[in-house]
């Protein structure tokens, strides 16, 4: 499974919103088909940290790979934008507030991209699409607008929408925090269905049974540093350090 | 009141209403390229044109149309700009309202929520593709009610060009003033032409804007 451990690699990321740093030299790898969650208290840079692998928010210092490739290259502005388009492609991103495209049914949210960027025809689309809204078993609604969807259904169409770019990596900005509690699971299960697949993905999350669940490390973030990381049941049973005992001490039932 | 002077006349006045139509949807379409461009310059990322969209959208808005018009018709030809009246009245009424079109359409286009123009950069689209696939065409639809306004606004603006001579409704009214001393039906007469297209275009923009809404 792990052909690949440094097939995403962070290298002493750093980031300021003018003089306030909210990443301090974060260094982190995962391997190929590895699932990452990142867990730390609101504020602590997990959002930035991850918007900062697909250079939605730019780092001030520090390099991101991918397979093999840095995403965030130094290069003239037409290039990088080209670079940047290319290397999106590959990473697909779920955001908290899921941001479908209102104007556009679920089949052609899904469909957009890959039409546009990889030149499928209509048909060919059309079955992705199909084969991408049954999998997050949303294949009833294909012709649904979003505003015709639950919060559920929209974040699942949103990972449909993702991984119609066949993308290596897939990142979740909290993608369960804006759902009705009676709809997290089934967008949870979605997740965890990729998971099975060996999809490499990183998750920003505030369930700790889920991560503990489905993923094969935690980072505990606070104030712009990973604190600790470990594999879950270190992480929920036996952390190290007391902020991070302090941390699930508010977040777990059964804290260490 | 004299209905028989207002039956006797109003066949001119239907004229004089096809030139003000002419006048408005020339006008409009001027006024929405300007609007376009305005925008388009407003929200770019050189500050150059930045600068340059934000001082036509002050200069435009903060004078008087009537000096706009003026300045261009009587003081054009000093700087060797000579045109006739009703091209001098489309072009200083288009410029003009593409001052408020430019703020009607940046203001729709900055409304859409950032995390759209994010989800599309996400999946690999360009700024240029992410702007005309997924902010401009929901942009768009909330632009139609406020363009809507500028055009009622810009049809009633096209009165000022009887003050240039151009042979519109309101100059006709008040040629036929001077022959017959009837104000109140040649100005009521006048009114009532223009209520009709107003209502009539209000109609369609309220149409257009049911037909683009988003289930
Ligand atoms: N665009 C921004 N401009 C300024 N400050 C920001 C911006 N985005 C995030 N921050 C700040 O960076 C810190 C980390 O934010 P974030 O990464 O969203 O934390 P988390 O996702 O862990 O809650 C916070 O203090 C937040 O206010
Ligand atoms: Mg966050």
């Amino acid at each position: 499974m792990s052909d690949n451990p440094e097939f995403v690699q962070i290298r002493h990321a750093q980031k300021s919103f003018g003089k306030l740093e909210v990443l301090k030299d974060i260094s982190l790898n995962v391997a190929r088909g590895q699932i990452v969650a990142i867990i730390g208290p609101s504020g602590s840079g997990k959002s930035t940290l991850l918007r900062a692998i697909n250079d939605l928010d730019p780092l001030t210092g520090g390099e991101v790979w991918l397979d093999g490739t840095q995403v965030n290259k130094s290069l003239p502005h037409r290039q990088y934008e080209k670079h940047i388009n290319a290397m999106r492609q590959d990473i697909g991103m779920v955001f908290q507030h899921f941001n479908l495209f209102p104007h556009l049914t679920a089949r052609e949210n899904v469909t957009m991209a890959p039409k546009l960027l990889k030149g499928l025809s209509d048909r060919e689309a059309d079955a992705l699409a199909e084969e991408q809204l049954d999998k997050v078993g949303m294949l009833e609604r294909i012709d649904y607008y979003p505003s015709q969807l639950s919060g559920g259904q929209k974040q699942r169409v949103a990972i449909a929408r993702a991984l119609a770019m066949k993308p290596k990596l897939m990142l979740f900005d909290e993608a369960t925090s804006a759902l009705d509690p009676e709809l997290v699971d089934e967008v949870n299960q979605v997740m965890k269905k990729l998971a099975e697949e060996h999809i490499t993905m990183i998750i920003v999350t505030h369930e700790m049974d889920f991560a503990a669940a489905v993923c094969d490390r935690v980072l505990f973030m606070d104030q712009g540093v990973v604190v600790e990381e470990g594999p879950p049941w270190v992480i929920f049973r036996n952390p190290k350090k007391e902020r991070t005992r302090a941390f699930l001490r508010k977040h777990l039932e059964n804290a260490p | 009141m004299d209905t028989d002077l207002m039956l006797r006349v109003y066949p001119f006045f239907l004229e004089a209403a096809l030139v003000t139509i002419q006048l408005s949807v020339l006008t409009a379409l001027l006024g929405l390229t300007m609007g376009a461009l305005g925008a388009a310059a407003r929200l770019s990322r050189f500050g150059v044109l930045r600068f340059i969209g934000a001082a036509y959208v002050s200069v435009f808005r903060g004078t008087p149309a009537l000096i706009q018009l003026f300045i261009l018709y009587f003081g054009g030809p000093q700087v060797g700009i000579q045109l006739e009246a009703f091209e001098a009245g489309v072009i200083g009424l288009g410029v003009n309202v593409g001052a408020y079109m430019t703020e009607t359409i940046r203001g729709a286009i900055i409304s859409i929520d950032k995390g759209q123009r994010e989800a599309a950069r996400t999946l690999g689209l360009s700024q240029f593709q992410g702007f005309y696939k997924v902010t401009l065409p929901q942009a768009a639809r909330l632009m139609v009610r406020p363009l809507g306004v500028n055009l009622n606004m810009l049809i009633k603006s096209t009165a000022l060009v009887a003050a240039i001579s151009v042979v519109e409704l309101t100059y006709t009214a008040q040629r036929y003033i001077g022959s017959t001393y009837k104000p109140f039906e040649m100005f009521l007469l006048a009114g009532i032409l223009y209520i009709i297209i107003i209502y009539t275009t209000g109609r369609a923009v309220a149409w257009l804007d049911r037909r683009v809404q988003i289930t």
